[in-house]
């Protein structure tokens, strides 16, 4: 059967099998540049932001989502939120997270070295890596240009999308969809998530829709790409030694010739 | 080695003498090193050290990974998620695999063409450029192999439409697909088998690449002017050439620095650019991608793969005279490999007695158009099948075939070639000579490849 199938795809030749909307990677729809604090070579993820976004996600997306790749212990890790290990303790007791023990074979409450809980939903998929997995840019006309300067966009995916429902509602085979200007197709099966004063901050900053939503963004992107500020440290070392190698080698590769080209003149070197 | 004259290693201390009656391996290692190189080889002549590098580092950095990555259907995905989290280290080098591979090809790409533009593949070196062609087919298969491994959407799909395009042989298609898959579909035991041929492939390619060197190294190096080294003796033997160390090394690895730079930029700031995001999500047989795209080196190949469907005129005659045996999928997967093997065959359509591009005035017109083909089929290999894109594909496969097999045979017969330096010390001089541009330099105006 999915011999027949490949070849079909093939025979197709366009390859364009139409996807459950659901599933559909890419921004086909409204995506906001939203500024985030990590962006550009110097960026760095904002830990006010990281925790304030672990919050919206605990209060409001884990009652469906999952985080199923990611260990709780890394929450207190350098570059996260920065929780302290007592807090990542008291935030598995305050939020009786609890996990399947196969030796046990009974649920007993997470340890540090646990993972967040799965999915709830069957239909709801898992967020470890959704910043990732969407991206916001792409084009003009297949060029890549855009996500060259804007980056390709995952978490400014994630934040129109929770901002950007049109408030209409369709019924679709008994079950609601909402109108939203983000999702491909411009419904989706999730409802509105966010409202103003969803969760309370403890820093005291607003809690408005779109606040929550660059959040929870953001720390999604921590969860898909926990060690960014890491990479970005070598990435600037990296360069920075490659770069004075570089020079290094210049300079010994020109004196190196030096003699030869200067042969190539007619001239007698003086360093022969 | 060579058949360049110059001076050979001479064993001097009694151990040295000792162990060249035993095992000549310093001697060995002598010739290779110190092997005479045309003294005017330009820019384009570091790929190879570059290609070297990269074999090496996907090497290295692929052995460290296999020890943290299982595959399994159910495992794999979450290992690799393993690898980018918890193993230290773990996210730099996986990150330099997964782009290793695209500075691969980037060389591979760049290294072909300047072979194409300077001639590089004529007499003597064919077998050079033969060995080189099958180390270009294994580098795509490894690589194709190593996209399956992390078991995202992209891999798994990806798997399902390439492996697809041998079961789309006539008659012992299914048979070979099944074969290639250890089953019915895509499933655990592909994986299994990708990684084992993953991680055995590229030492296959090592193998291959001593005897690209020794091919080379026996012929000589070719060289921008496509002249041949003076072998009648070691005096102007010297005259043209320099010792591969440390005066092509040098050059050489600054190069190769100035290009790391380029590459860990891209490693540490959007080491995903060049990725599917789809490749994030976990492989599922039940949903398919909206788009199933290859990664970026194979997109040419891939359009050539799609231009040919079944409302192209050539695809219905040979469908009609096949009696139905050849239909538009199959014509397709042998226009791809096809378009591979006219390249292989280069030294054997090209009729033209000058080697090197620089002295063909109506070469460089077709090959530069060949260039921007090669982008054009990239660019379109990554659209969609629809509106105007097929016919862009079509028409760059349609001038990839006719490169290779009508203009390179007909110049040969038609171009009235520039007149060549005498020899490589010619060139040179002209080149760094004094004279500022005036006069008998004109013919080695540097075009922009160089």
């Amino acid at each position: 059967m999915f011999a027949k199938l490949a070849k079909s795809t093939l025979v197709a030749a366009a390859m364009t099998v139409a996807a459950a909307p659901a599933f559909a990677a890419g921004g086909a729809g409204y995506v906001e540049n939203y500024n985030f604090s990590w962006q550009g070579p110097f960026g760095r993820f904002d830990q006010n932001q990281l925790q304030r976004g672990l919050q919206v996600y605990t209060e409001v997306c884990a009652g469906c989502h999952g985080l199923q790749y990611v260990p709780l212990r890394t929450l207190a890790d350098e570059g996260g939120p920065g929780l302290t290990e007592d807090e990542v303790r008291a935030y598995i007791d305050q939020n009786f997270i609890e996990v399947w023990d196969d030796d046990l074979q009974d649920w007993r409450t997470a340890t540090p070295n646990d993972h967040f809980p799965g999915s709830m939903l069957e239909n709801a998929p898992d967020l470890s890596l959704m910043a990732k997995a969407r991206t916001g840019f792409s084009g003009p006309y297949g060029l890549g240009i855009t996500p060259l300067f804007n980056g390709l966009g995952g978490p400014e995916y994630i934040a129109s999308l929770l901002t950007h429902y049109t408030g209409t509602e369709r019924e679709e085979f008994g079950a609601v969809l909402y109108g939203n200007e983000t999702f491909s197709g411009g419904y989706i099966a999730m409802a509105p998530p966010l409202w103003d004063d969803a969760v309370e901050y403890n820093d005291g900053t607003e809690a408005t829709v779109e606040q929550m939503a660059l959040d929870v963004s953001a720390f999604l992107m921590w969860t898909a790409e926990p060690h960014l500020m890491a990479r970005k440290q070598m990435g600037f070392t990296a360069i920075i030694m490659l770069g004075i190698l570089s020079v290094l080698l210049y300079l010994t590769n020109k004196q190196l010739w030096a003699p030869v080209k200067a042969r190539a003149k007619g001239e007698s070197s003086p360093a022969e | 080695m060579s058949g360049i004259p110059h001076d050979h290693y001479e064993p001097k201390a009694n151990w040295e003498k000792g162990l060249a009656k035993r095992l000549p391996i310093v001697g060995l290692i002598y010739d290779t090193i110190m092997i005479p190189t045309p003294k005017n080889l330009n820019w384009m002549w570091i790929w190879g050290i570059v290609l070297t590098f990269c074999l090496v580092m996907q090497i290295i950095t692929g052995v460290i990974l296999v020890m943290h990555y299982t595959p399994h259907v159910d495992m794999a995905f979450a290992s690799v998620e393993h690898i980018m989290r918890n193993v230290n280290g773990g996210w730099a080098i996986r990150y330099i695999h997964q782009n290793g591979a695209s500075l691969f090809f980037v060389a591979v790409y760049l290294h072909i063409f300047r072979g194409l533009y300077y001639g590089s593949y004529k007499a003597p070196r064919e077998i050079t450029w033969i060995i080189g062609m099958l180390i270009y087919v294994l580098m795509m298969g490894t690589a194709f192999m190593g996209y399956v491994l992390p078991w995202g959407q992209m891999s798994f799909w990806g798997a399902t439409v390439i492996t697809g395009l041998f079961g789309a042989i006539p008659f012992i298609g299914e048979g070979i697909q099944t074969w290639l898959l250890g089953g019915p579909a895509v499933d655990n035991a592909t994986l299994n088998r990708f990684l084992s041929l993953h991680y055995l492939l590229p030492f296959v390619i090592l193998g291959m690449v001593v005897l690209h060197i020794w091919a080379f190294h026996t012929t000589g190096n070719n060289n921008p002017t496509g002249v041949e080294v003076r072998r009648t003796s070691k005096k102007e033997a010297e005259a043209d050439t320099l010792p591969f160390w440390p005066y092509f090394v040098i050059k050489d690895l600054f190069a190769l620095a100035v290009i790391l730079v380029a590459f860990f930029a891209i490693v540490g700031f959007m080491p995903n650019y060049l990725g599917h995001p789809d490749n994030y999500i976990e492989a599922n047989p039940m949903v398919t991608p909206a788009h199933i795209v290859p990664e970026w080196y194979f997109l040419p190949f891939y359009a050539v793969l799609r231009a040919f469907d079944s409302e192209v005129w050539i695809v219905i005659f040979f469908n009609f005279i096949s009696g139905g045996i050849i239909d538009a999928a199959f014509f397709g997967v042998v226009a791809m490999f096809g378009a591979i093997v006219v390249m292989a065959l280069a030294p054997w359509l090209d009729t033209s007695s000058v080697r090197s591009g620089r002295y063909r005035p109506m070469f460089k017109w077709w090959f530069w158009l060949f260039i921007v083909n090669f982008f054009v089929l990239m660019w379109v290999g990554a659209r969609p099948a629809e509106g105007i894109y097929p016919y862009i594909a079509l028409i760059g496969s349609a001038y990839w075939f006719a490169y290779f097999l009508v203009i390179l045979p007909l110049l040969g017969v038609i171009e009235k070639p520039l007149p060549q330096p005498e020899t490589i010390e010619e060139d040179f001089n002209a080149h760094y000579g004094k004279d500022d541009g005036t006069g008998g330099s004109s013919a080695a105006a540097p075009t922009p490849a160089e």
